[in-house]
């Protein structure tokens, strides 16, 4: 291979990409060499455990993602906003929507999620750790590498383009030829042992270490959330690690899985990548609604109303995540019988989700609404949200998708899940736990105008595309002429996408501002809130999170303490010595050899690869021998960091 | 912080593991070299590594996977594993009962039926795996 295949050549944007690429490395480097941070990095961050911080690099990761994702959504746009533009051309608009689907799923909504369910759980049911911390670092660590690998693809070897659902015979090595697919495969493949592990450990931290007290029925609803998104993660996500393995083996040893070829089956991957990509919606959709349940019965200034219709839709949504996923290709024909079955699971999903639409509702019905900016997300969410929901439940009517299916009036209707689902929900769980993670807020002020810039922008950008979809727009065309008729309508959603970009910048504006100028949180408990994460003294908890395991006696334990004025303090004699476990710089190293290997099977050098799987074993090995059970902290210590008198 | 390792709480060699690791590795290599290297027909074949792969399955289950375990703390672990086992049972059932189904249906089967490994093995006289057929065919 020759140095100007393996560099992506030829493109002056792309050229721009590689200086600014170059400039922020050295920069990086300048900036930890010149403060010597290196050694704050490491034992802070690089080898860190605990999970508070690993949810805060989950969240910077996926804020960085989202730029880069929004960049090409933006570039998209761009493209689209005119007829027979020639901004991009076809293959490097395919590259762009493929990056863009699959970074703003995969490396953005999953681990800005992960990441804020990693910062709360733990807090909400009051314990100091997750089950298995250590794990969790290689939980983070494999996602991000999984993610780097994939970034990487648009400078080196060149981005896959066949679609973030990479349906074969497209993406099998005739019609996708050079490293760009196998980026896809790997990259997923690496982030997705990360999400696996994050599955195992939350399941096993919600139901094992809740503080004394908390029945399953008395947890706080985010951590319901969490816990029915974690059964769905365990149970779909090997679905992908297989299909992602069997294509990998066709493409790079030969075998005919899903080839034209040797007897395989080209929709069996459509199949199985469906099998793991509904209960995926489920993933990205379940945390936001338990977001949006804390956030509306805080600012509500209420109990959540219908708590158990509440889980029991979630359940249902587990279960029925698992028989809907024949909806997405409707058009391959397994004919009527197969098409109404998958219809009536898809409108039948649509019940239990109905429910949690009408409780939410209720909650707020008569309650004392406070119109923050996490509220403002949330009621932003309901309205579009319905509308997303009312258009999928048009998709659903197999007979009715013969029309609307490849047009935009999909792309529009999943955009109106997604963005107003997730989305909404990671904007608004970021500010409502901000005070939590760095012990100020965002500025109110400059969040609303975050919000009405946003939202409006969302709205103009996304709904004139449900009428290009009825006018038979095609999704992933990179351009459409003058006599389709779709100019002005393409015109207004560039715009729309266009303000959604300034409010992302508004966003890290606001991030900066307050940074700065932001009033310090003197107590833990910055929006008068409900749940036992706001129940520690200081804004940002210590590291082992609680001095003293809290007691609890029902649902929203800490806010009916408040009401009763029997919010308990600390005192020195209930502090006893606490166990925590110990940093390790083991999961960095590991899932640096998992890139090695990882990078190696993309260009097809097995020397590379298996040198990599050499080194990941060899992290396991030394692991199964290390017998580090953790430490303990001292009463001293914690009575230092507590700040109470004796 | 002082690191101050506390006295570890793991005691013996992992020899259920590891004979589980053994019996797994040795199950798959064996439905291999069945697949690859025996004249039995395709319906065999079929039965035969579907026995081993639910028995590897059964094996796994018992040997790594704490099926037995139970807790006389409370019955929340006993339920929890139930519903656990139950929704695995449920899942599996969806993933290959519907596939096959989707699969096997409409389009997709007349589809299906140019490129069946039925179609190739009788032109090629039969035997053989699906995955071998086109390639070996020549010299049955």
């Amino acid at each position: 291979m020759k140095w100007d295949e393996f560099f992506v050549t030829g493109d002056p944007m792309i050229y721009g990409a590689d200086v600014s690429i170059v400039l922020t490395m050295v920069g990086i480097l300048f900036y930890l060499t010149k403060y010597k941070k290196w050694k704050w990095l490491w034992d802070e961050w690089l080898t860190t455990v605990d999970h508070k911080k690993l949810g805060i690099m989950y969240i910077v990761s996926a804020v960085l993602m989202l730029f880069r994702g929004g960049v090409d959504a933006l570039l998209m746009r761009t493209q689209l906003a005119v007829p027979e533009a020639k901004f991009l051309d076809s293959q490097h608009y395919n590259e762009i929507f493929t990056t863009h689907g699959t970074i703003m799923i995969i490396f953005m909504a999953m681990p800005f999620l992960i990441g804020l369910i990693n910062v709360v759980v733990p807090l909400q049911i009051g314990a100091r750790d997750v089950a298995y911390p250590y794990l969790n670092a290689v939980s983070f660590w494999t996602f991000f590498i999984g993610a780097m690998l994939f970034n990487i693809s648009f400078v080196i070897g060149g981005s896959p383009s066949a679609g973030w659902t990479s349906y074969m015979p497209l993406a099998s090595n005739e019609l996708s030829p050079g490293p760009g697919q196998n980026y896809y495969l790997l990259g997923l493949q690496i982030a997705g042992i990360g999400t696996l592990l994050t599955g195992i450990n939350f399941l096993v931290t919600i139901l094992k270490m809740r503080a004394p007290g908390m029945t399953l029925f008395r947890m706080p609803m985010f951590t319901w959330s969490s816990l029915v998104t974690m059964v769905i993660i365990i149970f779909a996500f090997p679905i992908l690690t297989v299909a992602l393995a069997l294509m990998t083996f066709d493409r790079l040893f030969g075998s005919h899985f899903f080839t034209l070829q040797g007897a395989g089956m080209d929709m069996l991957w459509a199949n199985l990548f469906w099998l793991w990509g509904h209960p995926e919606v489920y993933i990205v959709i379940l945390p936001a609604f338990g977001m949006f349940s804390e956030i509306i019965s805080t600012f509500s200034r209420k109990t959540l109303f219908g708590y158990k219709a509440m889980i029991w839709s979630m359940l249902l949504i587990a279960g029925y995540s698992f028989l809907v996923w024949v909806h997405h290709f409707f058009t391959m024909g397994s004919g009527a019988l197969v098409n109404s079955v998958f219809s009536i699971t898809t409108m039948a999903i649509g019940i239990p989700t109905g429910v949690k639409i009408f409780n939410w509702l209720f909650t707020m019905y008569r309650g004392k609404i406070q119109f923050t900016t996490p509220m403002l997300w949330s009621l932003g969410f309901i309205v579009n949200f319905v509308i997303g929901g009312v258009t999928g439940v048009m998709l659903a009517m197999a007979a009715a998708d013969y029309q609307y299916h490849n047009t935009y009036f999909l792309v529009s209707h999943f955009h109106y899940v997604l963005i107003a689902g997730t989305v909404f929900a990671c904007f608004a769980g970021l500010i409502y736990w901000y005070p939590k993670m760095f012990g100020y807020k965002l500025n109110e002020r400059i969040g609303k105008w975050v919000f009405w810039v946003f939202t409006i922008g969302f709205n103009v950008c996304f709904f004139p595309q449900y009428f290009l979809g009825l006018d038979g727009m095609p999704r992933r065309v990179y351009t459409y002429s003058e006599e389709s008729g779709w100019g002005p309508l393409n015109m207004v959603s560039t715009i729309g996408g266009f303000m959604m970009g300034i409010a992302f910048l508004i966003l890290v504006y606001n991030m900066y501002y307050s940074f700065r100028y932001a009033k310090r949180e003197t107590t833990g408990d910055a929006w008068d809130g409900r749940t036992l994460e706001w129940s520690t003294p200081t804004a940002m908890p210590p590291f082992y999170n609680f001095a003293k395991i809290p007691e609890v006696t029902g649902l929203d334990h800490f806010w009916r303490q408040k009401q009763a004025g029997k919010v308990e303090k600390l005192k020195v004699e209930d502090i006893k010595p606490i166990h925590m476990p110990s940093n390790s710089g083991v999961p960095f190293i590991m899932a640096s050899f998992f890139f090695v290997a990882g990078f190696g099977m993309v260009f097809d050098w097995m020397w590379m690869a298996i040198a990599g799987m050499i080194g990941v074993f060899a992290t396991l090995f030394y692991r199964s021998f290390e017998y580090d059970d953790g430490y303990y902290v001292s009463v001293e210590e914690v009575i230092e960091t507590e700040k109470i008198s004796k | 912080m002082a690191n101050k390792t506390v006295a570890n709480e793991h005691h013996g060699f992992p020899w259920k593991h590891l004979i589980g690791f053994v019996l797994s590795i040795v199950l798959t290599l064996f439905a291999l070299w069945i697949a690859l290297e025996t004249d039995l027909s395709m319906t065999w074949i079929l039965i035969i590594i579907f026995g081993f792969a639910f028995l590897q399955a059964a094996l796994q289950l018992l040997m790594f996977m704490h099926v037995t375990e139970n807790s006389t703390k409370s019955n929340l672990t006993s339920r929890v594993q139930i519903g656990n086992i139950l929704f695995a049972a449920f899942v599996a059932i969806v993933i290959v009962i519907g596939s096959v189904w989707v699969m096997a249906a409409g389009h997709a089967k007349h589809d299906k039926h140019q490129h069946s490994p039925k179609t190739e093995n009788h032109e090629n006289h039969g035997g053989g795996s699906e995955h071998d057929s086109g390639e070996h065919g020549s010299h049955e």
